[in-house]
């Protein structure tokens, strides 16, 4: 890279630098400096990098985090009321009050600020591994920049199938507060787990979440973003999955100035199956961009890729998303679609779908559509009796539905449509 | 039940008067069917009765039991009674079939100030009405409309009519499309529905249906005119001769 335009990039992390500590290492510290390193290579991102045309990373990048008011919604929030694992952050620490016991049969669990004194832990072969793995060919500096200062995390051993879901529960009581946590999950052969996130943990969030399925593994993940909206965040998935394993990971998002969410999925064992969906709704200054890259590097896996985005009153949505499927990956599916239905014109849908194909016996493709509100189907349902607004809700929730078709879970997927449903009615008052 | 008088309507965008004062008055108790050459206005009248975007009103009125539809939203028309049955009847993709009905039946309960339906007497209701037309549990699982064959969009339809219960029901060409069968199947639904309270609009190129559904009156429609009025003995002219001899006769 040219030296001028990498200067305001390693400024702007100097800038940020100066205003963090790295943690005690233990097992990590290899880990932590090691994206430090990396990270002194690269600088922070700028909106002259390839992948942050469309998303401005200035507030991401910052010293300190942009003040967020905090949002007091009155409604339940959600997976309350479903049996789980509760795990509880506020602004990004560790609230045993609000934790269940880090205990389930199944699975080993433990805090990444407690487990990384010891010298040798399982999540020495992940922590930072998999983020490493990810920077190339597209560099990701705030995973880095994660890996190297989380200051907690979760770390989930599965050997078995639990009981339950592990529910992490993120909540925002400072307006100013800055979180940067960092979860491992290693899903050993054959066993299973459900992985579930809410709240608006801080007001800004930067947050890693590395997942490693064995032959024969599942994990499913199912995490909602919303309705809080001051609050910035930036996340990483980054998935390798191995034989037969599978991989599903759904995010629904309401609100939100600034939401970055990269999935970075490689499948290296053959017959694996990954698919990662959204669904999100924005009004007003709602920035919400969803970055994807799947990396086919075995023979005859499936990938999917299905996001969805009701934007409305000058609302901006950015999809992302790439398929390379490499040489020897024969008999590959790849599927991705990203369509925004714009409840006006000042709304806009930023999408770049990219496939990048070295194998020759492969099925990929891809769409990309904007479009609005289809008028004969809401003229009928008018003629029903149903209400113009309720009418368009109905029409939204199912532009939504190919996107929630995605959660594995019936129940699951049933609270998540209840949840936009109770969103959409609210707004009609 | 419905009085529509010297009803002149145009498209909105371009300078095309389709309807040039339409006269015509149904009782309740009754069934009117309406005949007339492609391109008569048939159909936009039944869009403009029901509320559809992109026609303007310059004259006329029409009124439901008194009382003024064209200035009311297609679904306050609903819920005073109108119900029209689709020509080509919508597919929504994402909306189940039986979220549609029941979101349609409360909504105008609602309109109406009446209480919704409890889920348990909902599912009742629906499973009896869809058995009458031979509709399957997987047919009203399905999105509406969506991957229905043209018999099924048409049953459907009348389904849709059965739980709404209007008091106003036009059918714009509801035969279109329907084999022996899927006629027999709508027209028994249809006439199920036949009650004194309850009127009838159909509209239709053929005889055939008229056949299942016997109407009282029968209206000829071209230019955007009614031009002739009689019994059920103009369809089976129009039948026989088709529109020429009457049309010759009345200008």
């Amino acid at each position: 890279m040219m030296v001028a335009l990498l200067k305001p990039k390693l400024d702007a992390l100097e800038a940020r630098l100066a205003a963090l500590s790295l943690p005690e290492g233990g097992w990590s510290a290899a880990a932590r400096k090691d994206a430090l390193s990396r990270l002194g290579a690269t600088g922070l991102p700028s909106a002259r990098d390839e992948y942050w045309k469309y998303t401005r990373p200035d507030t991401l990048n910052a010293p300190g985090a942009p003040r967020a008011a905090v949002f007091e919604g009155s409604e339940t929030p959600i997976f309350s009321q479903r049996d789980r694992l509760k795990i509880t952050f506020v602004d990004g620490v560790f609230d045993p009050a609000q934790s269940d016991a880090l205990e389930l049969e199944g699975i080993t669990i433990e805090r990444l600020a407690e487990a990384g004194t010891k010298d040798i832990h399982w999540a020495k072969d992940l922590y930072g591994v998999l983020e490493a793995r990810g920077q190339s060919p597209v560099e990701r500096p705030l995973a880095a920049l994660n890996t190297a200062f989380a200051t907690d995390g979760i770390l989930i051993h599965v050997t078995g199938t639990p009981s339950k879901p592990v529910s992490l529960v993120y909540i925002h009581r400072d307006e100013v507060s800055d979180a940067i946590l960092h979860h491992a999950v290693k899903v050993e052969s054959g066993a299973e787990i459900t992985l579930l996130e809410n709240g608006p943990a801080a007001a800004r969030f930067n947050k890693v979440l590395e997942v490693e399925v064995a032959d024969g593994g599942k994990f499913h993940h199912v995490r909602a973003q919303g309705r809080d909206h001051e609050r910035r965040a930036a996340t990483h998935i980054f998935a390798r999955l191995g034989e037969e394993s599978l991989f599903k990971s759904f995010t629904m998002t309401a609100n939100g100035v600034l939401t970055r969410n990269e999935c970075v999925i490689e499948f290296t064992g053959d017959d694996a199956v990954a698919h990662v969906a959204g669904a999100s709704m924005g009004d007003g200054d709602f920035h919400h961009d969803d970055t994807v890259f799947v990396t086919h590097d075995a023979v005859n896996c499936e990938s999917r890729q299905v996001f969805k985005k009701v934007l409305r009153n000058g609302a901006t949505g950015v999809f992302q998303g790439k398929i390379l499927v490499k040489k020897d990956a024969q008999k590959t599916d790849g599927y991705q679609i990203s369509q925004s239905l714009l409840l006006d014109e000042d709304s806009q849908f930023l999408a770049k779908p990219e496939l990048e194909i070295y194998a020759d016996d492969v099925a990929c493709s891809h769409g990309s559509t904007s479009g609005a509100i289809d008028d004969t189907a809401l003229y009928y349902l008018r003629s029903r009796g149903v209400p113009r607004r309720e009418a368009q809700d109905l029409l939204t929730l199912a532009f939504l539905a190919e996107a929630l078709d995605e959660i594995e879970d019936d129940s699951l997927a049933g609270e998540i449509r209840e949840r936009l449903d109770g969103w959409l009615a609210r707004r009609r008052g | 039940m419905l009085e529509i008088k010297g009803l002149e309507v145009k498209l909105e965008e371009e300078d095309k008067q389709i309807l040039k004062g339409v006269d015509l008055t149904v009782e309740a108790g009754s069934v009117h069917a309406i005949m007339g050459p492609n391109g008569s206005g048939k159909s936009t009248m039944s869009y403009v009765l029901s509320g559809r975007d992109g026609y303007e009103v310059t004259g006329g009125t029409a009124t439901l039991n008194g009382e003024d539809l064209l200035g009311l939203e297609p679904e306050e028309r609903a819920a005073k009674g109108l119900f029209l049955a689709f020509q080509y009847p919508v597919e929504i993709p994402g909306v189940g079939n039986m979220t549609f009905l029941r979101t349609a039946l409360n909504a105008q309960r609602k309109l109406r100030g009446e209480d919704e339906i409890s889920s348990a007497d909902f599912l009742k209701l629906v499973r009896a009405k869809a058995k009458e037309l031979k509709i399957d549990a997987e047919m009203l699982k399905r999105p509406v409309n969506v991957g229905f064959s043209g018999g099924e969009k048409k049953r459907n339809e009348i389904l849709q009519m059965a739980m709404l219960e209007p008091k106003m029901c036009i059918l714009d060409e509801t035969d279109s499309g329907l084999d022996v069968d899927a006629m027999k199947l709508v027209s028994d639904g249809v006439n199920a529905l036949r009650d004194e309270g309850r009127a009838f609009l159909v509209i239709t190129h053929y005889q055939r249906l008229l056949d299942h559904i016997h109407p009282d009156v029968v209206h000829i429609m071209a230019n955007g005119r009614i031009v002739k009025t009689g019994g059920p003995e103009l369809a089976m002219e129009v039948e026989k001769n088709g529109y020429a001899d009457i049309l010759s006769e009345v200008a």
